[in-house]
């Protein structure tokens, strides 16, 4: 018989604690999200012995149970809830060795809590370098518990750890600290109304809402009644309560912990000497991101064109093999092209999050926020508006909710408002075939047109972004305390696990979820674009044959193939806006792909694949395909006028859906998606329009 | 008695009172308590934001924020 145990591990953030979890699971783990919120919720199990086996929850990082925003709001809800299948047997707080005070702040509450907590002490292998010991004996006996000393990176201490967990029933769990000798006569109260609750979790159902007011609690139906006191008193009682609980802390690491200051040598200070100067680290800050890009770029054409090659090979030798017919119509022209439209650009991808994690696991982005915190301010963002902008390049889904973490409202929505507008990797296989397609060959000061004409698109949506957010800062009427707080945590070398789960995990959910979206889409645009209403449609062959009695098979073929595309349902929806978007350029088979973009902009190249390849049988690389559409005039559809204002309108619409959900979540309301949707279009078709018509 | 904003870069001073009211309560559960010691570690570009160390923590904080802390400087000898 094997036993489960349920542990979440908890800690404050740059604790090491998605290390552990990462040692713990290993590829056992998988990413899902909370009931109702986008929170990422990651679970794993774990064997600890031949009978018991862990149900491990890695709960978001926290410095309080005080929730202050929704990711530190699904901690405290999972603990405040006993009928909660998740609710931890035990809870393994995970403390850096380097800052344990302010740790233990977190493990006193959750021990008053009265679950079962465990102290894990990671990083132990910084201890002698820092001059740090530590008296565990005496620290487990004041402190209530059992500690465990790990080195998540060297892999040491975790089999101790698992012991622990089995035994985790021995673990005393009385509270640490008296709440009545903070406010006698209140919690006095409070006991007396409640006699049969626990009084810090009663204490920490009323003090939720000072700090954070989305938590639902309908959990715990015990609030009415309970407001006695005002929400300043309450939070008066919250300080105190917070320097009770650092005085008790102090006292008992007075005698367990010793740091001989002498022996810690800085290699933090000496690196922020540089990274943070203030000339050096921008300078700094900003060739980083030029290598970055750079060798995104240059890393990825590589595999980029074999998948490009190998998704045609693929759909050649099922034309061979298959009987001809509508399934293998379907397969060959609608969802290989389909997928193999989003399988391009899997490369990019992983190098960005690869590139992104690495930044953000030695502790690099932190500085960034500081560096860059002044200077946009200035257009009504936060230093924290680095981390979203950035991800922006990736995605601009994980950047809206990397947006969490900045305190105020307004900075906040405003980044919410502007990420969309930086240049994600779904917009790069437009830019990369159209940048093909029609700027010339040549360079200029070593930098070869193509190469410029990237950076620039890069640098546009940029530079809208902070205009916006600049132009929203002025027009929103919001008062809020802006509040700051960064923790500005050690550098470590980063560990090649957890970069390599990470790159692995947010690479196959962003490809599996925009893989769904173009799946349906391409089956769907298939079928539109192979049928169709009318005579037109159904008799195309002998309109076509009377029309043109001198044309020989093949190019009979061809203008049969054409004219049925123009009939069926998808070439009439064309039609219909083709006179919105003429002036931008646009003839009729783009404005079908435009369409299909509002859903995803990722499947641009796959319409175009999918409506050229319905056109002719004839199977080739995307790219040929568009170079040879040719307009009525004889001039090729993709000129540079048209190839400009197409790459200007992805760069600035805003075409994708999974976006617009997000905000929705996120806003709580319609009301900003849909300003975000409406003023983005608006924009990207004025500055189409604008430079089509300068250009052409 | 100084606010911490008026530290210079290096020195080290400990936290004498603050103005609860507009301290967030993020910033007192990190540990800015009467009685921590605090050092300014570098000030960013035109003196905003400004890094600190209070006891074992290093924050990044604003300098409107550091106006509401108000320090002892640290008596050197």
């Amino acid at each position: 018989m094997s036993k489960s145990i349920n542990i979440a591990l908890i800690g404050n953030p740059n604790t090491g604690k998605t290390s552990i979890f990462n040692a713990l699971t290993g590829l056992s783990q998988k990413v899902g999200n909370y009931p109702g919120v986008t929170v990422e919720k990651k679970e794993g199990i774990c064997k600890l012995d031949r009978i018991n086996k862990g149900y491990i929850i890695d709960l978001p990082g926290t410095y309080s149970l005080n929730a202050s925003s929704i990711d530190e709001s699904i901690v405290i809800n999972l603990l405040l809830n006993k009928k909660n299948k998740d609710y931890p047997d035990v809870a393994v707080l995970i403390a850096d060795v380097e800052n344990l005070k302010r740790n233990l702040l977190l493990f006193t509450q959750l021990k008053d809590l009265g679950i079962p907590t465990l102290l894990v002490i990671n990083m132990s292998d910084l201890m002698s370098p820092k001059g740090i010991s530590l008296n565990i004996p005496l620290l487990e006996e004041k402190f209530e518990t059992k500690i465990a000393l790990v080195s998540a990176r060297n892999n040491e201490g975790l089999d101790e750890l698992k012991k622990l967990i089995i035994n985790y029933r021995r673990l005393p769990t009385k509270p640490l600290i008296s709440l009545k000798s903070i406010n006698k006569t209140y919690f006095n109260n409070l006991e007396k109304t409640f006699p049969d609750q626990q009084l810090y979790k009663l204490w920490l159902v009323i003090t939720q809402d000072i700090n954070y007011s989305n938590i639902e609690r309908n959990n715990v139906s015990i609030t009415s009644g309970l407001k006695t006191e005002s929400p300043s008193s309450l939070k008066r009682i919250q300080q105190k309560e917070t320097i009770k609980r650092y005085q008790h802390i102090n006292n008992i690491l007075k005698q367990g912990l010793k740091v001989d200051y002498k022996k810690a040598k800085d290699f933090r200070n000496r690196l922020d000497r540089v990274l943070i100067h203030n000339f050096w680290g921008y300078i700094i800050f900003f060739a980083i991101l030029m290598i970055i890009f750079q060798s995104i770029f240059s890393w990825s054409t590589i595999p980029m064109d074999f998948i490009d090659g190998s998704f045609v090979y693929l759909s050649n030798i099922l034309i061979e093999k298959l009987a001809p017919g509508v399934f293998t119509d379907l397969l060959t022209e609608g969802i290989i092209p389909g997928l193999g439209g989003i399988a391009i650009f899997i490369p990019q991808i992983a190098f960005l999050f690869l590139f992104l994690s690495i930044l953000e696991e030695t502790g690099y982005m932190s500085r960034v926020v500081f560096l860059m915190d002044r200077g946009l301010r200035r257009f009504g963002l936060s230093g924290k508006s680095v981390v979203p902008i950035i991800s922006g390049t990736a995605c601009a889904i994980p950047a809206i909710l990397a947006t969490r973490n900045i305190e105020n409202w307004k900075e906040r929505l405003i980044t919410i408002l502007v990420t969309p507008f930086m240049t994600c990797s779904a917009r790069l296989p437009v830019y990369s075939i159209l940048i093909a397609l029609v700027i010339p060959v040549g360079s200029v000061l070593g930098f070869s047109f193509k190469g410029l004409a990237l950076m620039l698109l890069y640098l546009s949506g940029f530079i809208m972004a902070l205009l916006s957010s600049f132009l929203y800062s002025k027009i929103l009427k919001m008062k809020f305390k802006s509040y700051f707080v960064v923790e500005m945590p050690n550098y470590k070398f980063p560990l090649i696990k957890n970069i390599g789960l990470t790159v692995w995990e947010k690479t196959k959910s962003f490809v599996t979820e925009a893989g769904k979206i173009i799946l349906a889409i391409s089956i769907l645009l298939w079928i539109l674009a192979s049928f169709g209403p009318g005579r037109e449609f159904n008799e195309a062959e002998n309109i076509v044959k009377q029309t043109y009695p001198s044309l020989n098979q093949i190019e009979l073929e061809t203008k049969i193939n054409s004219f049925k595309l123009e009939n069926s349902y998808v070439g009439k929806m064309g039609k219909l806006i083709e006179p919105i978007i003429s002036p931008l350029g646009y003839d009729w088979k783009i404005g079908i792909a435009l369409i299909s973009s509002f859903a995803a902009r990722e499947v641009f190249v796959g319409t175009l694949a999918t409506i050229y390849n319905v056109q002719n049988d004839k199977v080739e690389t995307i790219k040929n395909k568009m170079a040879s559409e040719i307009r009525k005039d004889g001039k090729p559809v993709f000129n540079f006028a048209t190839g400009v204002s197409l790459m200007l309108f992805y760069a600035f619409a805003l075409q994708c859906m999974s976006t617009v959900a997000v905000v929705k979540k996120e806003t709580n309301t319609w009301k900003w998606p849909a300003i975000q949707f409406f003023s983005m279009t608006l924009i990207a078709y004025l500055i189409s329009l604008l430079s089509y018509q300068i250009l052409s | 008695m100084v606010t911490l904003d008026e530290l210079k870069t290096g020195e080290k001073a400990i936290i004498e009172v603050f103005e609860t009211k507009n301290l967030p309560f993020k910033l007192i559960e990190m540990g800015c308590l009467p009685g921590s010691s605090v050092e300014l570690i570098h000030k960013a570009f035109l003196n905003d934001p400004l890094y600190i160390k209070i006891d074992e923590s290093y924050l990044a904080i604003r300098r409107e924020t550091a106006k509401e802390i108000f320090v002892r400087r640290e008596i050197k000898i």
